[in-house]
């Protein structure tokens, strides 16, 4: 195999790992300051996709015609509307469960996961069948022998990780992130110290959604389609991403997902098989990792004591 | 010990529970309009509100309780009487078989999940192991089809022991994953694989047994009834057995033993007690019984497709659990009739099912967590002694 393609491979396989990363730092964000997985993550992010296609829409009907501008506001309108839908899924959801076993919220969540995707289903115009999402972003690309880089996946890439790194700065420098890594270590004492329980538990679910939101725009404009069960696969990526990095670890949540894309793109390119057998090779290898270091590869954010 | 001391209730209320119960049943499965169900169903609910309000249903449950041998006898008998009522129709009856089946399954992932705490989320792919075992061994080879049920379910715990150190090794949202990500391997590996019919899928032939062609229509005599009856007798039977042993492991120390696992490892390891021969014993019993189901049910259907065995299946299964009450084999019972006739029956829930299980689900786990049959607390009184 010659460097272009090998290139071409690396890049497609970044693209995807940008896209798991900001899933399962949206996972490892609700499990840090609450110890709940939210499940219905990847449905989160269908209904981030959808709002952002009726967003878009709704904007061609009134005669937008520039579609850089459109992009800018389908992204803000569609992160905005899921971050509120964060926020009502914790303050409605997550916050009553607080004490319950783990696997009922786990479980809880998985179902409210398929209520929102059989919702779009079933009240969606004809949602049932997928969609084209329009390609807003200029088609430049400059093409090196195999190895075609494209304008808008580097703009895309580029965005995303500046969203990660964004995310990154919120929680260590800023007041709130402090509010939020205090409610992480612990409920009581932040409680003690003043800070609204509550009101951080809903701007992490916010702020985790709309990370879903985002990536979900960045997954329809790489993949060009939308559909009503996209988000099953790529919650349960999320998830096994930020597993296999380890909860409530962003740095193992970035890991995870990009490790996951690299072993999606080897069991394409690389393996004898055919490449239809990626997602078994990687959710093989996930297994054998879980079975290796149970807690992810860079651990949990403190060890059970047991 | 109070089930020493309180003086037994005779069987009378149970009896009548089950009767009513098999009257019910025989009018909802022949009701043909739309508004008659629904009539039906709202009738049960209120029905059921009403008894509880008088507590009448405190007294059927303590009946059937101790006098569990009789109350299943009556179940079985109920079950033999609603299928040969309905013996020409075939649609009913193959309801009837189907619900058989996932009960099946169900107590599998209750012995799981309800005795050891082992959640498993991949019950649909064990399920679909054992209609693809039946399926390849009914076309390529001679096998007795009696042994091909038991190799499903031998081939679906084998196919555990794969993530069986993974499961063992993980605990709470970890393990999980691990069971999560096993289903959606499983049903992409049967989509992209050629060999196994691909997303298309395989035929499977049907049951033999001992020179009887279940397939072919029941003709004894006069009588002539669907084919499905014979489906429903091996399904019965096969229900029974699995009720019997479930019964008998939950009665046993090992039963103990497994509810200490679930309640507390580090206690019960400081016990002494092996976690990993409990999680071992209960996973790979699970995946047996899903397993022979599936076997049977790919025989009786005759043709299977990777869509049967989704990760959303398994949640269905696993959600069958939750609503009947874990670790209750007869909230199981209860639970699958009720996921698996209503939609079937009420077609206007037919496509909103899914929303409609995810919405209940979330409501019982909210409202209801221990489900519709809470498992009583254990009495510490074996079935002998009792």
């Amino acid at each position: 195999m010659d460097i272009g393609l090998i290139g071409q491979h690396i890049a497609n396989g970044l693209m995807m790992g940008l896209i798991y990363a900001l899933v399962a730092v949206g996972f490892t964000l609700f499990f840090g300051v609450l110890d709940v997985i939210k499940f219905s993550h990847g449905d989160v992010l269908t209904w981030g996709v959808f709002s952002a296609f009726s967003m878009y829409l709704l904007l061609s009907w009134m005669g937008f015609e520039h579609p850089v501008l459109i992009l800018v506001i389908v992204a803000i309108v569609s992160m905005a509307f899921i971050a509120v839908l964060g926020g009502v899924i914790a303050k409605v959801l997550i916050i009553p469960l607080k004490g319950a076993p783990p696997l009922n919220v786990l479980l809880i969540t998985l179902m409210l996961g398929t209520v929102l995707r059989e919702s779009i289903r079933l009240f969606y115009p004809d949602g049932a069948n997928p969609k084209h999402f329009p390609a807003l972003l200029p088609d430049w690309s400059h093409s090196w022998g195999n190895f075609t880089l494209r304008f808008d996946n580097t703009v895309m890439l580029i965005s995303g990780l500046l969203m990660i790194v964004l995310v990154q700065l919120i929680i260590k420098r800023t007041k709130l992130g402090m509010a939020i890594r205090a409610v992480s270590q612990d409920e009581e004492t932040a409680r003690l110290m003043g800070i609204n329980f509550n009101l951080v538990v809903y701007i992490t679910f916010a702020l985790g959604s709309a990370l879903a939101a985002f990536a979900g725009v960045t997954y329809g404009l790489y993949y060009n389609e939308l559909s009503f069960n996209m988000g099953l696969l790529l919650g349960a990526i999320g998830f096994s991403a930020a597993a296999v990095g380890g909860f409530g670890n962003i740095y193992g949540a970035i890991v995870g997902g990009f490790l996951f894309a690299m072993l999606q793109t080897i069991g394409a390119a690389a393996l004898p098989f055919a490449s239809a057998y990626k997602d078994v090779f990687a959710f093989g290898v996930v297994i054998v990792i879980m079975a290796i270091k149970p807690t992810g590869l860079l651990g949990e954010k403190e060890t059970e004591r047991v | 010990m109070t089930s020493r001391s309180r003086a037994s209730v005779s069987f009378l209320p149970a009896l009548v529970a089950v009767l009513l119960g098999a009257v019910y049943l025989v009018f909802f499965l022949a009701g043909e309009s739309q508004l008659e169900i629904f009539g039906l169903l709202l009738g049960a609910g209120l029905a059921l509100f009403l008894l509880r309000r008088a507590r009448v249903l405190e007294r059927v449950g303590r009946s059937a309780k101790d006098h569990s041998m009789a109350f299943a006898t009556a179940v079985v008998a109920a079950t033999v009487a609603i299928s040969l009522y309905f013996y020409d129709d075939n649609f009913v009856l193959f309801l009837v078989a189907t619900v058989l089946v996932y009960i099946l399954t169900c107590l599998g992932l209750n012995i799981q999940f309800g005795f050891v705490g082992v959640v498993n989320f991949a019950g649909a792919s064990f399920f679909g192991v054992g209609c693809y075992t039946a399926a390849i061994l009914t076309k390529h080879t001679a096998t007795p089809h009696l042994l091909i049920l038991f190799l499903g379910g031998l081939a679906a715990a084998a196919l555990g022991f794969i993530v069986l150190v993974p499961v063992l090794k993980t605990r709470g949202h970890y393990a999980a994953l691990v069971t999560i990500a096993f289903a959606l391997l499983f049903k992409t590996f049967l989509e992209v694989n050629d060999t196994l019919g691909g997303p298309q899928g395989l035929k499977c032939d049907g049951l033999k047994l001992f020179g009887w062609d279940v397939n072919q229509d029941l003709v004894i005599g006069s009588f002539e009834g669907s084919f499905y009856l014979g489906y429903i007798a091996v399904a019965l039977a096969l229900c029974v057995l699995g009720f019997i042993l479930a019964r008998r492991l939950e009665d046993s120390w090992i039963g103990l033993n497994m509810d200490a696992v679930r309640l507390d490892e580090t206690v019960s390891a400081c016990f002494g007690q092996s976690i990993p021969r409990g999680k071992i014993t209960a996973f790979t019993l699970g995946n047996f019984y899903c397993g022979v189901a599936g076997a049977l049910y790919a025989m009786m259907l005759g043709y299977i497709a990777p869509t049967n065995f989704t990760f959303g299946d398994s949640l269905i299964l696993l959600s069958i659990v939750i609503l009947g009450g874990l670790g209750s084999l007869w909230g199981a019972v209860a639970a699958t009739s009720i996921i698996i006739l209503m939609p079937e029956k009420f077609q206007v829930l037919q496509e909103y099912r899914f929303l409609l299980f995810a919405a209940l689900v979330i409501a019982i786990l909210l409202f209801r967590p221990q489900g519709l049959l809470p498992r009583p607390l254990r009495g510490f009184l074996t079935l002998r002694s009792r």
